[in-house]
């Protein structure tokens, strides 16, 4: 197979005594969607923050496309072309949906002001393909829904042209129309060669999407299975039990 | 084309404040500053709003105003300023020191050199500037908190002050820097009008300029009439102010001293009046600057987003330590230049300079509804709030209040007007 897109190797972040995430290993190929799964608090969301720059590894390796490399701020990662939807949005609730979208990466006019009619046009264009529905690009964040916060974060991941994708719950605020939308767009991002790291909870959605699931529990890695060769149930027990039952055969 | 049949036919249904954009906010807030005017002017009998009022109301309001922008930045960050008033204090002794003796002394520069202002005026900024990064250092890269930073910042440079001067008055100052001070400093009727009119145009011109911006990208615009409203307000505001200005005549035994200073060959029948402020100048200056890298900078963008969802800028690459050096910085400056117009409206620099500024720039900046919870903020209402705060308390002066009620009163207005701001934004849903 050809080189992984993101390989990590090893990671360890531990906070107080607390091992988040306990040396794991997992990589990413280039059209490839894999799931994360597991219980609150096993460790999902750090380890793709390690990746995203959000956090500082204490131990292990990062290679992309083949070349080992150092991720410090989230601006590395962002130079690394990998985009970070957050559990928690990241977005900044004073400031408006275009203002969000370009925060940290602003277009600017020759003079070097941000040029807020160009995000906004820019901003039409991209919410018009992703949410048709959405209308409030004049309010700041706060004033709208879950779902619409959720549509903004996901348009500004999929605005910069990432190569390597982060979804953590992407979906957890939507509605049944929006997760269908949120689903046709990763099989759209994923034709177009992108790596998606996706987190959920719900199994049945992740069996859909994804091409492998990796599950996690108090910081472990239990294992990464292609979605054919495990059923629903294989990974509920993986996730409770915290055992991989293909393991036991062996 | 068709953008404009789609809004003639719409008017009806919206509501004219809507139509014209405007943000109730601001009017709310020159509203309540025109409510206090006319309540003072009625309970003077009409001495509140003379020219001569208006004229000193606006040059006493300048060096707190300058402030104010900055206080406005520092907010938004979710940060606070304690320091500003002992800072002031620090410059304008610096800034005394350098054009009185350590100029004169060590660079051999006489009294009254031409570069003397201007050197000190660069050195002044630049103090400025290094001692708010300093503390904005020691707040962002040392993540001590603001609060603390700038308290001890407060005790340390009011005394810094007294050690560079030795507790003396510093003066006479420098003519040319005098200039500054306000009423020393003036440009006369013809200049007055010259630059309200450069302003209307310029004004106007921005109106225009965005009205296209908005049409190249297909936006919806307001109506023609709405805009053009905007545009007579607007325009009659700055040329009403300036004719308040250009009201307010030279005493004839002013005029009498030195009657061509005026333009005038004798002192008899010779009529001349002040005309803007260069102080006020400054402060124009400031505010528009200072808006500008609010609302069109990047560096305006970061500081409200970093006020808005700390946590979302700096995942969004935003380096929010060098973002509170940055801002520091800036209200470092400000102070600078607050300073240097205090000192030299006074003429002096005095051991007391700039005592409990850091209050009045503070309650400025809430008054014109920066919340302290951060992110959202603006320069124009917090230099209205300078305003609001300086009018109550001319105003009450003039009444004859005694100075304990003057204050019972101005605090009881900077919690209401919280309360009002924070009631406001309940009832329009913005956060
Ligand atoms: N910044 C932090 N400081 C201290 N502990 C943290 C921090 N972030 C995460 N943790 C701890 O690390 C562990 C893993 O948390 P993490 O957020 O990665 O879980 P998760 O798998 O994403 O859970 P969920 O499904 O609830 O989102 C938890 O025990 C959590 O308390
Ligand atoms: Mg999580």
């Amino acid at each position: 197979m050809a080189t992984p897109l993101v390989e990590m190797k090893d990671i360890s972040i531990a906070f107080g005594g607390v091992k988040a995430v306990d040396n794991v290993s997992i990589d990413l190929y280039p059209g490839e969607v894999v799931g994360l799964l597991g219980h609150n608090g096993a460790g999902k969301s750090t380890l793709i923050k390690v990746l995203s720059g959000a956090y500082k590894m204490d131990s292990g390796e990062i290679w992309i496309d083949g070349k080992k490399v150092e991720i410090n701020s989230p601006r590395d990662s962002r130079d690394h072309n990998i985009e970070t939807i957050y559990q928690t949005l990241a977005l900044a609730d004073n400031l408006d949906a275009a203002s969000n979208l370009f925060l940290g990466r602003e277009m600017v006019t020759p003079f070097g002001f941000v040029d807020d009619g160009g995000q906004e046009a820019e901003t039409r264009k991209i919410m018009s393909r992703l949410n048709p529905n959405f209308k409030k690009l004049k309010e700041p964040v706060s004033a709208l829904s879950g779902g619409q916060r959720q549509s903004v974060a996901i348009a500004r991941a999929v605005y910069f042209k990432a190569k390597i994708l982060i979804m953590d719950e992407p979906t957890a605020a939507l509605g049944v129309h929006e997760t269908k939308m949120v689903a046709d767009l990763i099989q759209e991002l994923k034709k177009q060669g992108l790596g998606i790291f996706l987190i959920s909870h719900d199994t049945r959605e992740m069996m859909d999407l994804c091409d492998r699931v990796a599950v996690m529990k108090n910081g472990q890695l239990i294992g990464a299975e292609r979605v054919e060769d495990v059923t629903e149930d294989d990974i509920l027990s993986m996730i409770i039990m915290g055992k991989n039952p293909k393991d036991k055969a062996a | 084309m068709s953008d404009e049949t789609a809004d003639a036919v719409k008017p009806a249904k919206r509501n004219v404040f809507k139509a014209l954009e405007v943000d109730t906010r601001l009017l709310g807030m020159i509203g309540a500053f025109l409510l206090v005017c006319i309540v003072f002017n009625l309970l003077t009998e009409g001495r509140f709003l003379t020219p001569r009022n208006v004229f000193n109301l606006t040059i006493q309001t300048v060096s707190v105003a300058i402030m104010a922008t900055g206080m406005v930045f520092v907010i938004v960050t979710r940060h606070i300023d304690l320091s500003v008033g002992a800072l002031l204090a620090t410059t304008t002794a610096v800034m005394a020191m350098t054009q009185t003796q350590w100029l004169p002394q060590m660079m051999g520069l006489e009294l009254g050199h031409p570069m003397i202002p201007w050197i000190t005026i660069l050195i002044g900024l630049l103090t400025g500037a290094l001692i708010g990064a300093f503390q904005g250092y020691l707040i962002g890269y040392q993540a001590i908190p603001a609060f603390i930073v700038t308290l001890g910042g407060l005790l340390i440079w009011r005394n810094v002050a007294w050690h560079l001067t030795d507790g003396q008055t510093i003066g006479p100052l420098n003519e040319t820097y005098l200039l500054f001070g306000g009423i020393n400093g003036t440009l006369g009727v013809f200049w007055s009008w010259a630059v309200g009119l450069a302003a209307s145009v310029a004004a106007l011109f921005a109106l225009v300029q965005g009205r296209r911006t908005k049409m190249g990208h297909g936006f919806t615009v307001k109506p023609a009439w709405a805009e053009a409203l905007v545009a007579v307000f607007i325009v009659g505001a700055i040329l009403g102010f300036v004719a308040i200005l250009n009201a307010y005549e030279v005493p004839e035994r002013v005029v009498a001293r030195d009657p061509a200073l005026y333009g005038c060959a004798e002192a008899e029948g010779c009529v001349a009046a002040y005309g803007i402020p260069y102080s006020v100048l400054l402060l124009i200056a400031v505010a528009i600057v200072m808006t500008v890298v609010a609302q069109r900078t990047r560096l305006g963008r970061y500081i409200f987003a970093t006020g808005g969802n700390p946590d979302a800028a700096e995942l969004s690459g935003i380096n929010t330590k060098l973002l509170t050096v940055k801002v520091f910085a800036i209200v470092g400056v400000l102070c600078a230049l607050g300073g240097i117009v205090a000192s030299a409206r006074l003429g002096y620099h005095t051991n007391d300079i700039g005592i409990l500024d850091e209050l009045r720039v503070i309650a400025a900046a809430v008054i014109g509804g920066t919340a302290l919870s951060g992110g959202i903020g603006t320069i124009y209402g917090a230099i209205i709030g300078a305003l609001i705060m300086q009018s109550l308390q001319s105003g009450m002066a003039m009444v004859g209040v005694d100075a304990p009620y003057q204050n019972i009163v101005v605090g009881t207005v900077l919690v209401l007007a919280v309360w009002i701001d924070i009631q406001y934004r309940k009832y329009t849903g913005a956060k």
